[in-house]
């Protein structure tokens, strides 16, 4: 079997056993993604001979005995958003196109401590803004499933890279479905922790308060164990929360015996998309053949979730990246008029549309005479969706849906009307503004052949009930390999392969 | 349910906060974006939340202190790296005093 195939679990243990080196993984990791990224383009970065290097000390760890956990030796792909030292950091904006970070997030560092190899980083919307990684300032990443259609976004590279398996695993970010939107997009599984669990130092903020960091990979013990590794409490984060029940492997069970679940009415209504709405039907009916008491109900609110979360996010947004100003770091103007005129410039020619769109928004409902009328009401609606929520997991244990209202969309057609986009939003904002942990996971695939994500949604803090239940699920159907991993034929991803080399983005992303 | 029209002055306005510089045809196509989006953000005042708290945090949230000591060293030639223009061991700005 091609060592990409196996998980990262699985990686680790052929390790472990000395079935292969940390050295033959990452090679093996390097060759797959030469031979897919031109058709796929998840990378920003990639971290040759670092990662070479890393993997020969690692395995001098493990053979001394120093390096003994699941991932020690594992290959990882990391979301531009998170810094890296002495790897350049863009979250692919032109603003941060020279970025080169002096320390490494708090994920990366704990999976680095847990001997996990960082191979490169990963394509994503400009400041994970977007859901379609179609706003990177560097160009496209193709769906490994057709390369006509996006990996959804903002962590596209990140599930694009997974379902490619140019990387048994990768860290992505999720602030209003940005993780767990993409893996349903390309058939792979993640989870967006509750909020404050994973430590949010060194992760490039957009919604500060909605913010979170999650695995990605192809299974759900796989995310399992990588969430375990990379959530701790974290000083340097003062959202960080104090949690003692972080084994989060300890839910892989396969059992749902008298697990309530429930479905939003309002998640299977009007926008939902009648192949993923009988697909997702499908699953719960699943898990209720396995013992679950499954039923319909009605949580309400869910149509002021997107409203609210834009207020909110944008609002953040626009003050969190009010440090970008060509100061300090990153893209200063050429010419420009005394230092107000500096700003500006760089700015202006620093952010993408996209990132332009939501600064003004947000500078816009924090303005004095507006703040009232609009922050604060969103944060007042903010709290009575978190009641409706509060209220449905008094009966609950996991509420179900999809994790978005339809597959992929093709490349092109969604930038046009950013409202439009932004409803695809729908099923996924809410767990963001109420704090709460979410698992992504395949469950079948639409009548064009893209994947179809299951969303279930957990209370705070019970990630084992969520990890549970798809594990449960997971354990009914079978992984289904990506096209592009599968080494089918990519005709249009081909084709296109040259035009990509040319236009940029591999040529420079080499320099880091 | 209020229609926002957003006048020059406003746009100009929102130009200042987000210090951004936006040309002729980014302002009138940030004008019709953001007019569109407010009008889909004021369904929220269809809900009545009168004696509700705003809910910044889902977690009660306290700041967290520590002593003042160092603990990362002295990244100051790494820092310098990233300064787009560099003078004597400082990062180099325009004149912000006297302007």
């Amino acid at each position: 079997m091609d060592i990409m195939q196996a998980t990262a679990v699985a990686l680790g243990r052929k390790i472990k056993e000395k079935e292969i080196t940390a050295v033959e993984a990452v090679e093996a990791s390097l060759a797959a993604i030469r031979s897919r990224e031109p058709q796929v383009n998840s990378f920003l970065a990639i971290n040759e001979e670092g990662a070479i290097e890393r993997a020969r000390r690692v395995q001098r760890e493990i053979e001394a005995g120093r390096l003994a956990g699941p991932l020690a030796g594992v290959p990882v792909a990391i979301k531009d958003n998170l810094c890296t030292r002495e790897l350049r950091t863009t979250c692919a904006s032109r603003i941060l196109v020279n970025y080169i970070p002096t320390y490494t997030a708090e994920a990366v560092k704990r999976l680095e401590a847990a001997g996990a190899v960082v191979i490169g980083k990963t394509n994503m919307d400009e400041f994970a803004m977007g859901s379609t990684t179609e706003t990177s300032a560097f160009g496209v990443t193709r769906n490994p499933w057709n390369p006509e259609h996006v990996p959804g976004g903002s962590s596209g590279g990140s599930c694009a890279a997974v379902a490619a398996e140019e990387v048994p695993f990768a860290l992505g970010s999720d602030t209003g479905g940005s993780l767990r939107q993409p893996c349903s997009f390309c058939g792979v599984t993640g989870i967006k922790p509750t909020y404050g669990t994973v430590s949010r130092y060194g992760l490039i903020a957009y919604g500060s308060s909605l913010d979170q960091v999650g695995p990605i990979a192809r299974d759900v013990t796989d995310c399992a164990v990588i969430l375990e590794t990379i959530a701790a409490y974290d000083r340097k984060d003062s959202t960080s929360i104090k949690r003692e029940d972080l084994v989060f492997s300890q839910g892989l069970s396969d059992d749902v015996k008298g697990l309530r679940i429930g479905i939003p009415r309002d998640y299977l209504g009007e926008g939902l998309d009648p192949e993923v709405k009988e697909t997702i039907l499908e699953a719960a009916k699943v898990l209720g053949e396995k013992g679950a008491l499954v039923e319909e109900f009605d949580l309400g609110l869910t149509r002021y979730a997107i409203p609210a979360y834009y207020v909110i996010a944008c609002g953040e947004a626009s003050s969190n990246l009010a440090r970008f100003d060509g100061v300090k770091y990153g893209y200063r103007a050429e010419e420009y008029q005394g230092l107000h005129d500096m700003y500006k410039k760089s700015r202006s020619k620093g952010f993408g549309a996209e990132v332009k769109r939501r600064i003004m928004l947000g500078s816009f409902v924090l303005s004095s005479g507006y703040y009232d009328a609009y922050y604060l009401k969103a944060l007042k609606v903010k709290a009575l969706i978190k009641q409706a929520f509060d209220r449905a997991f008094a009966s609950y244990d996991v509420i179900l849906g999809p994790a978005a209202p339809a597959t992929a969309p093709k490349l092109g057609e969604s930038l046009g009307n950013p409202l439009q986009m932004y409803l695809g939003d729908i099923y996924t904002v809410s767990a963001n503004l109420a704090g709460l942990p979410g698992i992504s996971l395949p469950c079948g695939m639409d009548s064009r052949g893209l994947p179809i994500g299951l969303q279930l949604l957990g209370d705070c803090f019970q990630e084992k009930t969520i990890i549970r239940a798809a594990y449960s699920y997971e354990q009914t159907r079978p992984y289904r390999r990506s096209p592009l991993a599968a080494g089918e034929a990519m005709q249009v991803g081909q084709a296109a392969a040259g035009e990509t080399m040319q236009d940029g983005p591999l040529a420079e992303r080499r320099h880091l | 349910m209020k229609q926002i029209e957003l006048t020059d002055e406003m746009m100009e306005y929102v130009g200042i906060l987000a210090k951004l510089e936006l040309s002729p045809q980014e302002m009138d196509a940030g004008r019709k974006d953001m007019e569109e989006m407010l009008d889909y953000i004021n369904q929220l005042d269809e809900l009545d939340t009168t004696g509700i708290e705003p809910l910044s945090h889902v977690f009660p949230m306290t700041n967290v202190f520590r002593e003042d000591v160092v603990e990362n060293g002295d990244g100051a030639t790494d820092t310098l790296k990233n300064a787009p223009a560099e003078k004597s061991g400082g990062i180099k700005a325009p004149k912000t005093i006297g302007e």
